[in-house]
């Protein structure tokens, strides 16, 4: 039997749009910091999957967004969620001003740069830099999310909030692939100098998957300070990029299935094997390595994608 | 002027240390053309195996501090080296014909795997190296007083450089390590064991590695199981500064972040420290990716 | 009015001299072979005309406009497109998909029109999908459309190549030994589809080492050794040229 998406997702998703229902808060709340991580992870797959692209300083674009959702949300009171396009716009030029200089330099190279960035934004936040992003204790106060004058506070509420964009995110994801842009950055990954050579402005493009990925993880920086209504430096550690790295790796990179399963795993399996919650980045590491040998597409890896065509014959008697 | 030199003489001596750690990775670097990862926690687990050394088996009370001290650097050099061999056996070798990256994310695994290793056998809170190990004595040279530590941490950083400068550049097995890195498949036509000089490279960089564990130990005084990252992408900094996969380059680019640190975080701000290096990284990398010495160009074109 | 002219290209490598005061022109309809032993520099200079090498010295006009310092990917949208030695496909993708990104450089949807599927995205996708079909049906790979590109056999991949680079919809089409690793029969298919493309108005400049090909269908012949021109004319003529017998001709026998 071959994987039917339409069909999975239609099945998949009412069920658990229900799941809350049977759950209590904390088990929801473990749900929604898999949607947390499943956006991160899907906003990171553009940069590392699609594009191939070893980004380890993601965190800095989703530090930009909570940030810029904060400072806006205490100063001026601005409703927190009327703020996600903003946080997505900042991360995004965020992106593109630091990615341009070096988004030419060899995969292991960038690799290296974006551990640089992503660190660079993090003392920035705890040296309080500008005088507003509050130094190492960060910034709270944060207003919770209303949506017509429903103020959003249970782990309940914030599941559908969380998972609503995240479906959302997956759908859009999902044409973004099937697209002239997705291919393009696919054909990145395969061979860059083939792709130059048919045409494709590389750095153009690995530019584009930048500017998107940050975009989507600073929205999703947007939503993890309207949950926490507190956020502080620490949030923002390279330990949450290895974690996104990690998933995606695992789970499939370039696939979208597999992002979410990755997210599941990395996010979900602690917290049923509480006991052994201090040793999950030892078994994480381990993963990594064991899958790179065995297994390096990832447990779910991408599936060709079908096109639908007139078949070679039928249009020899058509035309 | 004071202050200048003393903060100077602070650079060199962590410089030192940056270039011990950056001769494991642009060795490494040269040969496989891999950024090892995992390098900088190797010189973390140098720094725990010095440790447990000295508290667990009293090895400065059994035979004194200073044969301890000599007997320390030679057993945490040949346990992180027998640990390196190990790495490059389980996380590299299978890799050999892999696409460049899945090295990469193997690499990444095996640092996770050992800093949260180090951290489940000893604790995440810092720990604190023994303090009486060497006599707390300072020199006046110019008009400043330098602890003798220091000097020791410097002269132990040069004596070993000098060593694997001749070793390279004087002996066959040296040329044998140079070959490889220009072309391994022509090296292994001419009859090197490519294979050897890979094991080789990962004895010789993991034990330099840990050797400066051992020493951030000794200097600091403390230690904590994260601190091999950022001393890794300082050293990692340090060879692209110097040259990426050259020797020589290493070394001058360890010196050289070490002094603009110190004496940046004197002159602009400490809380800055860490973020200098890394902008040291960034422009390098977007201005000069050859680095100072390097011929090497670091991308394709 | 030559549509290629490539003047006193001169390109070295770390001393290394590799490409030498080369000049030929191409005109528009030709079909043009570079020949020339092995290292002789064909495919640096065709590394140079695509633009993925800049040249020292030297110029190189296409189409009265030089294309010297412009990125390879402007070069393919000023009309010439490429096929590589070691066969460059994306490989874990589909044989359409391959075609698809020959296609790109014809196309404009961004990522928001492919996120909101607007009706011109859609159009634009069905159109150059259909395209794409046309030209795997006109190298004869339209029943393989799903295939992993890997998956293909070499002479099939070389195909897929041309296809690729014809979707791009070149005035100039560049082929670097697109007869290598084929047999005789699909050698003879390829005789006839490179003939087939120059017929849709496509110059073609290739290199290749089988001499029954580049005899059976170049109409002008341009010979290299050691980076520099050292013969050009028609396959007649390069034939009965002494220095082409003894560089290269020559030089092929004993291997």
């Amino acid at each position: 039997m071959k994987f039917n998406r339409k069909r999975f997702y239609l099945a998949a998703v009412p069920i658990f749009f229900l799941v809350p229902l049977i759950l209590n808060p904390y088990w929801v709340d473990v749900l929604n910091s898999i949607g947390l991580y499943a956006l991160l992870g899907l906003s990171l797959n553009l940069i590392v999957g699609y594009a191939g692209l070893f980004n380890l300083g993601h965190a800095a674009f989703y530090a930009v967004g909570a940030y810029t959702s904060a400072i806006l949300n205490t100063t001026y009171h601005i409703p927190i969620l009327l703020l996600l396009p903003v946080a997505g716009l900042a991360a995004g030029i965020f992106a593109l001003i630091v990615a341009r200089p070096i988004i030419h330099l060899r995969g292991d190279y960038l690799c290296i740069v974006t551990i640089g960035v992503g660190e660079i934004v993090r003392i920035a936040l705890i040296n309080d830099v500008f005088g507003i992003t509050g130094g190492a204790n960060g910034i709270f106060g944060i207003a919770r999310p209303r949506i017509f004058g429903m103020v959003i506070r249970t782990p309940h509420q914030f599941f559908y909030l969380i998972w609503l964009f995240v479906a959302i995110t997956v759908f859009l994801f999902y044409r973004l692939e099937d697209s002239r842009v997705g291919r393009a950055l696919n054909y990145i990954r395969e061979d860059e100098m083939a792709a130059e050579a048919c045409g494709i402005n590389v750095a153009h493009y690995k530019l584009i998957s930048f500017v998107v990925g940050a975009t989507w993880a600073g929205m999703a920086g947007n939503i993890f300070a309207a949950k926490m209504t507190i956020i502080s430096p620490e949030s923002f550690s390279f330990w949450e990029s290895v974690l996104m790295f990690t998933l995606i790796i695992l789970g499939g990179a370039g696939s979208i299935e597999g992002v979410l399963l990755g997210a599941f795993l990395i996010i979900g399996l602690p917290e049923i094997f509480r006991e052994l919650s201090n040793a999950r980045m030892l078994f994480f590491g381990a993963a990594m390595i064991a899958m790179m040998i065995f297994r390096p597409e990832g447990l779910i890896p991408p599936v060709p994608k079908k096109y639908r065509v007139f078949s070679g014959t039928d249009r020899g008697e058509t035309t | 002027m004071a202050e200048f030199l003393q903060q100077f003489v602070n650079g060199l001596a962590v410089g030192g240390i940056y270039a011990l750690i950056a001769l494991g990775y642009t060795m490494v670097y040269g040969v496989l053309k891999l950024i090892n990862f995992a390098h900088g926690d190797l010189f973390t687990i140098g720094a725990y195996l010095g440790l447990t050394l000295l508290t667990s088996f009293g090895l400065a009370d059994r035979v004194g501090p200073g044969v301890a001290v000599l007997l320390l650097v030679v057993m945490v050099m040949g346990f992180v080296a027998v640990i390196g061999i190990i790495l490059e056996r389980v996380a590299y070798r299978p890799l050999r014909n892999s696409p460049r990256l899945s090295a990469v994310v193997s690499a990444l695994g095996a640092s996770i795997f050992f800093q949260n290793a180090v951290m489940l056998i000893y604790g995440a809170r810092f720990r604190v190296y023994p303090q009486n190990l060497l006599p707390k004595i300072s020199l006046n040279l110019l008009g400043i007083y330098i602890p003798l530590v220091k000097i020791l941490v410097l002269v132990v950083c040069v004596i070993m450089m000098v060593g694997l400068y001749l070793f390279i550049q004087r002996t066959t097995i040296g040329t044998a390590i140079r070959a490889a890195a220009i072309d391994q498949e022509a090296a292994r036509l001419v009859g090197i064991n490519v294979d050897g000089v890979i094991t080789l490279v990962f004895i010789i960089g993991p034990a330099l590695g840990g050797l400066a564990g051992l020493m951030v130990g000794i200097l600091y005084g403390q230690i904590k199981f994260t601190m091999g990252w950022i001393y890794g992408l300082k050293a990692f900094t340090a060879a692209i500064l110097g040259g990426i996969g050259n020797i020589p380059g290493a070394m001058l680019g360890g010196l050289i972040l070490g002094v603009v640190e110190a004496l940046g975080s004197a002159y602009i701000s400490i809380a800055w420290k860490d973020a200098i290096a890394f902008c040291v990284l960034i422009l390098i990398l977007v201005v000069k990716p050859t680095g100072l010495l390097g011929e090497r160009v670091a991308e394709k074109v | 009015m030559a549509l290629l002219s490539v003047q006193r290209l001169t390109k070295s490598f770390g001393g290394l001299l590799a490409v030498h005061n080369v000049s030929f022109d191409v005109f528009s309809g030709e079909i043009v072979g570079i020949i020339g032993p092995n290292g002789a520099g064909k495919t640096t200079v065709f590394n140079l005309i695509t633009g993925i090498y800049k040249p020292d010295q030297g110029e190189i006009v296409f189409d009265q406009h030089s294309i010297v310092g412009k990125a390879p990917h402007d070069i393919v949208k000023l009309g010439i497109a490429r096929t590589f030695q070691t066969i460059r496909l994306f490989s874990n993708l589909s044989v359409l998909e391959n075609v698809m990104a020959g296609a790109h450089c014809r196309m404009s949807s961004g990522v928001l029109g492919a996120m909101l599927r607007l009706p011109g995205q859609r159009r634009e996708e069905r159109e150059k999908i259909e395209e794409a079909m046309e030209l795997l049906g006109l190298v004869g790979l339209q029943d393989f459309y799903d295939y992993l590109a890997g998956s293909l056999s070499y002479g099939n991949q070389r195909l897929l190549e041309i296809a690729r680079a014809l979707a791009t919809h070149p005035r100039l089409l560049i082929l670097d030994e697109p007869a290598g690793g084929m047999n005789e029969r699909e050698t003879e298919e390829l005789i006839k589809l490179i003939g087939k493309i120059r017929d849709k108005g496509v110059t073609v400049l290739l290199i290749e080492h089988d001499m029954n090909v580049v005899m059976k269908i170049c109409e002008r012949i341009v010979v290299l050794e050691y980076g520099s021109t050292i013969a050009e004319g028609t396959p007649e003529e390069i034939q009965s040229n002494p220095r082409v017998i003894e560089a290269y001709l020559g030089t092929d026998e004993d291997e």
